[in-house]
């Protein structure tokens, strides 16, 4: 494999990826928010509740049309760029995708068109039941792009198929019902409603600030301090530390988290402070929590969180053995009748993807020697510095999170709407959540390296067979029109805020006009008594 | 475990599920992508302009989904396909998708703003949304009937021979330009269904109509170059066809005269072609005699029938290889395992009636002719 085509894959993955999650949250979490509103405004039948879903569904409109446009990338990357990886686990990864398009895109996508342009077709609660669809959808599109992402990060529920060269299911319960795609799930879309949170507070403060729009910033600020309370307790609490124990992968995506080089006896303590080095393999200047981690990581005082290098050890006995599967590919390539061979392969198949790992150093991992083995298995670790600062800058916004959301919730109960330093606070901490969730998803996925699919298939054997010119044309071409819209997007979103609300007048054809006046309600004209 | 259909019956229904998905994207987000490719022709004004992105702005974001469903279906369905075809045309690919990005915000962001440079820019962008992707999914048919130049090697990965360029030969680009024409007639005849008499409907008819005949005309060419122009593959050995999905195990081999087989050995399947020549003539006499949900009918004919045509006469080849005729993706060695095309079957059969069933409803919920009073009027209108 040519790496520079890799390294660009992967900079062209993470860039689409990590714009498209800009404008996803906000939907995920909005859409939610809107549902309360509305479902207000029909309890009610109070027209201010009207105009403040109308007016956060504007804003959301301008975001969703960004989620929409950046999505369709996604769908049709992994075939793009990472060609050999669509054909190895299409057979796994392809379901959950198509499943996202038939249960969550179609809903979403045709809910929302009656969500903006039903207002005066439908009636109060049928228009409610187009907005809760469009939350619905959203929401199921995150489930299943997430359950296709757990199963990169813990592949259960299929094996290889040596005639067919591909990881094939197995057990589709086993996909679906992952534990670390649930985690995930939960820990995303809650993200996702803490953003939109942040988001509606922010310029409810912003209105507050300015003493203007007061109906709609008060309410408004009332709904998003409540939600965003519970889902930034959703984050943090059901966050998704749960799955770290399941697999090799895992253990090391929390060692590297940890910088915990070596394992610790139980509980182990957590590091708040240390500047971890990868070539020294060691952490300087560390300053730990005594038992936290043991206690987080494994939810006993006796589990131990494994290290890195133990780890290591690990992974080159799962690369030798994976070179016994490996072998038996080979013979079964040139003659899939092979007894032999596929009994051979049979005893070490679930190592293969850690005989792949060999590629990276030799042509053909058969003729490995002891240093090519060793390079191979210390390459399963993957960057410590950046995902030991990331996940601490991820973990410390979420608790900020939970403080701001607290006080809010507080002013809100209290009607304190004139505290002027927490409304500066709020609009000040408005890009706050995006930081956090971006930073979230580069922990998932820089923490996964050096594996597309844990233990089955390495990120550089995925890619397509493309030249270096073709995907920096892409990338400049993605690059170009992102940042165009990005600019647009904004100031539309500004020029919306700084519009406010506006009162709504349903439109009436004008044949409707001539039919003639209904008839006076008989309680008219009969007199009070 | 033993399931309730057998592999080889599964890939059949799976290449007609695919076949159904493609047209369901065609017949519905088909008539957004025409109707914006005659934006600047039909439409003279911003309010006319505004008239026509009216009559779809609350429906083709569900249009658009055939769309996403189709590359998803196939990546689950066809993980071949979706691995070769999409890296395979790589820059065509990413023309379409920087195309379709320009819809989403263009619909959106339009008419936040008042002024005329700002909404001319826009058109442009929707104009261009609707016109690329017809013409560049036409170039991609054109050269999957040619043949794509790939090969597969002992591990199943695919490299690749030519160019962008390379992909616009005479034949590809006939094919294109089908595509466009087929596209644009099927957006006129939903223009002229859905507008409120006045001359942006008069417009759509006669751009319609000679969308018409250029389809019908490019469709009859495009038959000729198939039977003469030496395209073709067949399978060269016998095929296990409820064996384990890898190209390597049954060889094809280019036959010219190939695509037209099936129609000789399996003649109801002639009417594929017949509807696509007869959907634009009805579409013709639509559009002439004013009757506007024939015309759109008879775009709907044409629609069908066209794509039905292409797939019929390649069968059982989804992608053959140009350059490796070995390496071409089939029905029978190009699918996801068993218990994959069995779980996806079921999916689909819960789930696509009930979408079905809302996607009805939206469209009632929106039924009607858009005039320049609700677009001037109406508070909610792009």
């Amino acid at each position: 494999m040519d790496m520079a085509v890799v390294e660009l894959s992967r900079l062209q993955f993470a860039l689409t990826a990590l714009y498209h999650f800009l404008f996803v949250p906000l939907t995920l979490g909005l859409s939610f928010i809107l549902v309360i509103m509305e479902s207000v405004y029909v309890m009610t039948d109070r027209p201010v509740w009207r105009d403040i879903t109308r007016f956060w569904g504007k804003l959301f409109g301008i975001n969703f049309a960004m989620g929409v446009a950046t999505g369709l990338v996604m769908e049709f990357q992994f075939g793009m760029n990472w060609s050999y990886y669509s054909h190895y686990v299409g057979d796994v990864f392809g379901a959950p995708l198509a499943i996202e398009g038939l249960m969550a895109f179609f809903l979403e996508a045709t809910f929302v068109g009656l969500m903006f342009f039903g207002w005066d077709k439908l009636s109060a609660r049928q228009h409610l039941f187009a907005t809760f669809m469009v939350a619905l959808g959203s929401n199921f599109s995150a489930l299943w792009i997430l359950i296709a992402n757990g199963w990169m990060q813990h592949p259960t529920g299929a094996a290889f198929n040596p005639m067919t060269m591909r990881m094939e299911v197995t057990n589709f319960y086993d996909v679906v019902f992952n534990p670390v795609a649930q985690a995930k799930f939960v820990h995303t879309v809650s993200a996702g409603y803490v953003a939109a949170s942040v988001f509606v507070l922010g310029v409810s403060s912003w209105y507050l600030l300015k003493g203007r729009h007061l109906e709609l910033a008060k309410r408004s600020f009332a709904v998003a301090a409540a939600f965003g309370l519970a889902s930034a307790l959703s984050v943090v609490v059901l966050g998704d530390e749960s799955g770290y124990t399941l697999t090799d992968n895992q253990k090391m995506k929390l060692a590297a988290i940890e910088a915990e080089w070596h394992t610790e006896p139980a509980p182990a303590g957590i590091a708040v402070f240390g500047l971890p080095s990868s070539s020294g393999h060691e952490t300087l200047y560390e300053v730990k929590i005594p038992y936290v981690l043991g206690i987080i990581g494994t939810r006993s005082l006796t589990g131990q969180v494994e290290g890195i290098y133990p780890l290591v050890a690990h992974a080159r006995l799962r690369i030798e053995r994976g070179l016994v599967a490996y072998d038996a590919v080979e013979k079964l390539k040139a003659n899939p009748k092979d007894v032999a061979a596929r009994a051979q392969f049979e005893t070490a198949k679930d190592d293969l993807g850690y005989a792949l790992l060999l590629k990276r150093f030799v042509a053909d991992p058969r003729k490995a020697d002891a240093a090519a083995l060793d390079k191979a298995a210390w390459s399963t670790v993957p960057n410590v510095p950046a995902l030991f600062w990331m996940f601490r800058g991820m973990a410390g916004l979420g608790f900020l999170f939970i403080g701001f959301f607290a006080t809010a919730l507080v002013m809100a109960n209290t009607r304190r709407f004139d505290a002027k330093w927490f409304l500066r606070v709020a609009v000040a901490i408005i890009p706050l959540p995006w930081i956090a969730i971006e930073l979230g998803w580069l922990v998932a996925e820089i923490g996964r390296q050096p594996w597309a699919v844990d233990g089955v298939l390495p990120t550089f054997l995925g890619a397509s067979s493309l030249t270096t010119g073709q995907i920096w044309t892409t990338i400049a071409g993605f690059t170009l029109l992102y940042s165009v819209l990005a600019v647009i997007e904004v100031r539309l979103m500004v020029a919306a805020i700084r519009k406010g609300p506006e009162g709504y007048t349903p439109w009436q054809p004008r044949r409707d006009a001539v039919s003639p006046p209904a008839a006076p309600r008989p309680s008219h004209s009969v007199p009070a008594e | 475990m033993a399931l309730p259909l057998d592999y080889e019956t599964l890939r059949l229904i799976w290449w007609a599920l695919i076949g159904v998905l493609l047209i369901g994207f065609a017949l519905t987000d088909g008539f957004d992508l025409g109707a914006m490719a005659l934006l600047p022709f039909v439409a003279r004004n911003d309010l006319e302009r505004r008239m026509v992105i009216n009559t779809i702005s609350a429906t083709w974001e569900g249009n658009q989904v055939w769309f996403i469903l189709g590359g998803g279906a196939i990546f689950a369905a066809w993980p071949y396909v979706y691995a070769v075809s999409f890296s395979g045309f790589y820059l065509a690919m990413f023309l379409v998708l920087a195309a379709l990005i320009l819809r989403p915000v263009g619909f959106k962001y339009r008419s936040k703003r008042p002024e005329p440079a700002w909404r001319a820019r826009w058109d442009w962008a929707l104009f261009v949304g609707g016109l690329v992707p017809a013409l560049v999914f036409g170039v991609a048919v054109g050269n999957v009937l040619l043949g794509a130049p790939f090969r597969l090697d002992s591990d199943l990965r695919a490299f690749y021979e030519g160019s962008l360029l390379g992909l616009f030969t005479p034949f590809s680009l006939l094919t294109g330009l089908l595509s466009v024409a087929m596209l644009v007639l099927h957006g006129a005849g939903w223009l002229a269904m859905k507008l409120e008499p006045g001359p942006v409907q008069f417009r759509a008819r006669r751009f319609g109509a000679v969308a018409a005949v250029a389809a019908l005309v490019l469709f009859a060419a495009g038959g000729a170059y198939v039977a003469w122009g030496g395209l073709g593959f067949r399978m060269a050995e016998l095929v296990d066809t409820a064996g384990p999905s890898n190209p390597h195990l049954a060889r094809a081999a280019a036959a010219p005269g190939g695509w037209l087989t099936n129609f000789a050995a399996h003649h109801w399947m002639m009417a594929a072609p017949v509807l696509g020549l007869f959907g634009p003539v009805v579409a013709l006499a639509g559009l002439r005699m004013r009757q506007d949900a024939l015309a759109f009918g008879g775009s709907s004919l044409a629609v069908v029938g066209i794509i039905a045509t292409v797939g019929l006469s390649m069968f059982p080849f989804i992608l053959p290889s140009a350059i490796d005729p070995a390496s071409s993706l089939t029905v029978w060695n190009a699918s996801s395992s068993h218990l994959t095309l069995f779980i996806m079957l079921v999916v689909v059969a819960v789930f696509l009636p009930i979408v079905l069933a809302y996607t009805t409803w939206a469209y009632r919920v929106m039924f009607g002719r858009v005039g320049e009073e609700e677009v001037r009027l109406n508070p909610d209108m792009y």
